[in-house]
């Protein structure tokens, strides 16, 4: 696919919920003698959260950024695999908080863990073919794992919102290139009346997540002329620590490059925000100049992946917002009774 | 304009009605009013009450009521003010016989609260509030009297305020008709839990059922009718429904005015009241009641309760059966048992709650957090 | 509440959008037709700062049935850095924090649900400001 032609990150913000959980405390309630956690801590959303509310909290900061009138926003494209209704837009709901126009496109995506990153790609779509002025993108989820299942150590909450534009000369990062690898592998799915998803264990790993990322990745370099020394960081989907890391060390990156965007080990996966959480905390400290390989992977199964490169306008427009760290540093710890009174797993009926 | 009087009254106890309904609870307080009067029917009905709708599904209460009482054929209906439902029914029939269209009113209040859950009955306790605004985001009455006591206790020091309950389970002590006729120590008050802090459970008034009545009638009448009568005086005024919009929150102007306008309109001084019945349904309520009525400057009602200054006894009683916290508050009823308490105390009837050689009694009776205020003055004839 | 009333009011409640007097300044949360302190009739929209300082406020032990889901929850009243003063919830918070003069900051969150099925209310809170 050609590259992406003038366009632009104006503004990108990064929330997750004050509450964590630890995964020893789930371990307490759950494990049965295995002593390797796939996370250290995932974020829980408070009562009064759930994917809208923190899809609003991201699009904020990412407005406050970018400095621009939010009238001007043409698209609102929220992915989300935790909409707190089955029918009825998130979009609008963002648009209204933020106070963007009634000209808009505001559609709603799911693709499990890759949402976020297609609405990222239909923005960058339509700011490209001069369709919109701006556009948000959005992915935001309060994911749900089975009590007991493996998944509850590490489906958590977050959001993440970008709102990009044409390229100028205030712009934060530019985004060159983009790239998806999907197949049929149902790896992970949720049925439409069930609340907890179901997954294929082992399965999720070599034939989903390592083959999709890395067809995506290899994708990009192989039709868009990159190679992986152009990298400055990569950002991979985290649904654990472990496997971004083993995506990593099989195509050869060091991981010195990984780690600044790794966020999996403190806030859990975070699913359609997951990836973009780590771009927003590599955005937060990058140089102007610098590139990065973002690669986002959802079940069922895809992957897309993305080139983009640090602009000189970062220096001042991050420093309007709190840093994603101050997020990830400020919290308060609850125990496993109240994160199944915050997340509604006691039955009241 | 012809003088108002009140020539009857007649109340429930206050308690958990759990085997009555509320128009029955009304009928009975109404019945033991006229007979109080020595009459049996009357010109017009006007019935007090918040919450029928939310708690009974029932409106109507004015021809309900005149159907139980078989008085079918006299006009009547309801007056809602909030939790000062009662008093705005009182206003209405006061303004009835001194207008001269009617020469006997039969006022009733009425509230059932038992028949909610303690949740519903604060959800539906919340249309007292600013609905699209406090209500939407549960700012609730002891929310909001929390804050005002905060601001208080900020500005003027709360020491004393928690007397105000107190003092009011004294003087119920012995009382038939109250809710909570027992002493309540100032150490309880202050080691009850917080119902929304510094607010303490103790120092908020509870949920109860009850009715009241009084008959009112114009000078033609007082002529013929030989019970016990005092002359009534009554002003009202409306402030900000949210204390916080208002220039002084820590004031309730509409309480003022409508105590100013009462006193010029019955020509007394402040000073001639002998006893004051206080909307207690919080102890820092009370307080600025209190200030904000001149009976005391402001920051100091808490002081001079400790004093004993609104003690039986005292300089001016307050609550002398035992107000809002220990009679009792059922909501739309109150209004009707503290002029029905006044006007016990103006005809001798007082019983060991007697203020002595009482000659002028100030009721005050308030909506939300006194956005309504009603000022009655009761004067022995 | 019902789904028009709560629509109707949705700019505030979302973004702390009213009308502000143009003769006295008295800030309305709906839109009036005349102005509730001075009676004037010139009033122009006007969007709330989104940060305050914390003014007064009490934890609620009683809780009215739409808000059992966030029982005991915190009321505030917070003066905005316009002057403005408004009532809000509190979220987010240790009860250690809370204190006068704590600096707050506007956010979107759940109000109310109306049961399983019913909608969901969305509208401010305020939380300890993170800077």
């Amino acid at each position: 696919m050609a590259r992406v032609t003038g366009v632009a990150i104006h503004g990108y913000g990064g929330y997750v919920p004050r509450y964590r959980i630890r995964a020893e405390e789930i371990g307490r309630i759950w494990n049965r003698g295995d002593p390797e956690l796939p996370v250290n801590e995932k974020t829980v959303a408070a009562p009064d959260e759930d994917a809208t509310t923190m899809a609003v909290e991201a699009a904020r900061i990412a407005v406050k950024m970018a400095g621009i009138d939010p009238r001007k926003i043409g698209a609102i494209h929220v992915g989300s695999e935790s909409k707190p209704y089955a029918v009825k837009p998130t979009g609008t709901v963002v648009s209204a908080a933020i106070g963007a126009g009634t000209s808009l496109l505001a559609a709603d995506l799911e693709f499990a863990c890759k949402a976020g990153t297609e609405a990222l790609q239909l923005i960058t779509g339509l700011v490209e073919t001069g369709r919109i002025e701006y556009g948000l993108a959005i992915g935001a989820d309060t994911a749900q794992g089975r009590p007991g299942d493996a998944l509850e150590f590490t489906a958590a909450s977050g959001a993440a919102a970008f709102l990009v534009g044409s390229m100028d000369n205030a712009a934060v990062a530019s985004i060159e290139a983009w790239c998806s690898y999907v197949t049929d592998t149902p790896d992970f799915w949720r049925r439409p009346n069930d609340r907890y998803p179901m997954h294929t264990a082992r399965f999720t790993g070599q034939p989903a997540y390592f083959r999709h990322i890395i067809g995506a990745v290899k994708s990009l370099m192989d039709n868009d002329g990159y190679s992986l020394n152009d990298f400055d960081y990569f950002v991979f989907h985290q649904p654990n620590v472990k496997f971004p890391l083993a995506v990593a060390k099989s195509l050869g990156v060091d991981e010195k490059k990984i780690a600044p965007g790794l966020v999996a080990d403190v806030l859990g996966n975070t699913y359609s925000a997951c990836s973009l959480l780590g771009l927003v905390k590599v955005l937060d400290s990058a140089l102007p100049g610098q590139a990065i390989l973002l690669a986002s992977y959802g079940s069922g199964a895809g992957s897309d992946a993305f080139v983009i490169r640090v602009l000189e306008g970062i220096s001042e427009k991050r420093e309007r917002v709190p840093k994603l760290s101050s997020l990830i540093n400020d919290k308060i710890y609850v125990d496993y009774a109240v994160y199944l009174k915050f997340r509604e797993k006691i039955s009241m009926r | 304009m012809t003088k108002v009087f009140v020539a009857g009254v007649g109340f429930t106890k206050i308690a958990e009605h759990w085997d009555r309904g509320l128009d029955e609870l009304m009928a009975e307080a109404a019945l033991k009013a006229l007979e109080d009067a020595g009459i049996s029917s009357v010109n017009a009905i006007y019935v007090g009450n918040m919450l029928g709708e939310a708690l009974q599904e029932q409106a109507h209460l004015g021809t309900l009521l005149a159907e139980d009482l078989g008085l079918v054929g006299v006009p009547a209906f309801r007056v809602e003010a909030a939790e000062a439902s009662g008093a705005a029914a009182i206003y209405q029939g006061a303004l009835d016989i001194a207008s001269g269209k009617s020469e006997t009113v039969l006022v009733v209040g009425g509230e059932k609260l038992s028949d909610g859950l303690g949740e519903e009955v604060s959800s539906a306790l919340m249309m007292s509030g600013h609905q699209e605004y406090e209500g939407f985001i549960g700012a609730d009455f002891y929310a909001l009297n929390a804050l005002l006591y905060r601001l208080y206790d900020k500005r003027y020091g709360a020491g004393g305020v928690a007397m105000f309950p107190v003092i009011s389970h004294d003087h119920a002590v012995g009382v038939p008709h109250a809710q909570y006729p027992f002493k309540l120590t100032l150490e309880k008050v202050l080691s009850s839990p917080f119902i929304a802090e510094p607010l303490r459970r103790m120092e908020v008034s509870g949920i109860g059922d009850g009715a009241a009545a009084v008959v009112l009638i114009g000078e033609r009448s007082a002529e013929k009718i030989k019970s016990p009568k005092t002359m009534l005086h009554i002003s009202s005024s409306s402030d900000y429904i949210t204390p916080f919009e208002r220039e002084n929150p820590l004031h309730f102007r509409a309480l003022t005015m409508a105590v100013e306008n009462v006193i010029r309109e019955a020509k007394v001084e402040r000073r001639e009241i002998n006893f004051i019945e206080l909307h207690d349904a919080s102890s820092i309520m009370a307080a600025i009641s209190l200030e904000s009525s001149g009976f005391a400057a402001p920051g100091e009602a808490g002081r001079l309760a400790e004093k004993g200054e609104f003690s039986l006894g005292g300089r001016i009683p307050c609550n002398t059966f035992g107000g809002l916290k220990a009679r009792g508050h059922p909501v739309g009823a109150t209004a009707l048992y503290q002029v029905a308490e006044a006007h016990l105390q103006l005809t001798g009837r007082a019983g060991k709650n007697q203020v002595d050689s009482a000659k002028i009694g100030l009721v005050q009776s308030l909506g939300g957090v006194a956005a309504t205020a009603f000022a009655i003055l009761l004067r022995g004839v | 509440m019902r789904v028009p009333r709560y629509w109707r009011n949705i700019p505030f409640r979302y973004r702390l959008v009213g009308w502000r007097c143009n003769h006295c300044g008295t800030f309305h949360q709906e839109k009036p037709i005349i102005c509730k302190r001075c009676r004037h009739r010139e009033l122009y929209e006007v969007e709330l700062p989104k940060t305050g300082k914390l003014v007064a406020y009490t934890i609620v032990q009683s809780t009215p049935k739409e808000f059992n889901l966030v029982s005991p929850y915190a009321i505030g009243l917070v003066e905005l850095d316009d002057g403005t003063r408004i009532l809000a919830q509190l979220t987010d918070f240790r009860e250690d924090e809370l204190r006068e003069g704590l600096r707050v900051e506007a956010v979107f969150r759940k109000i109310r649900v109306d049961g399983e099925q019913g909608i969901i209310e969305y509208g401010y809170k305020f939380r300890p400001l993170i800077e």
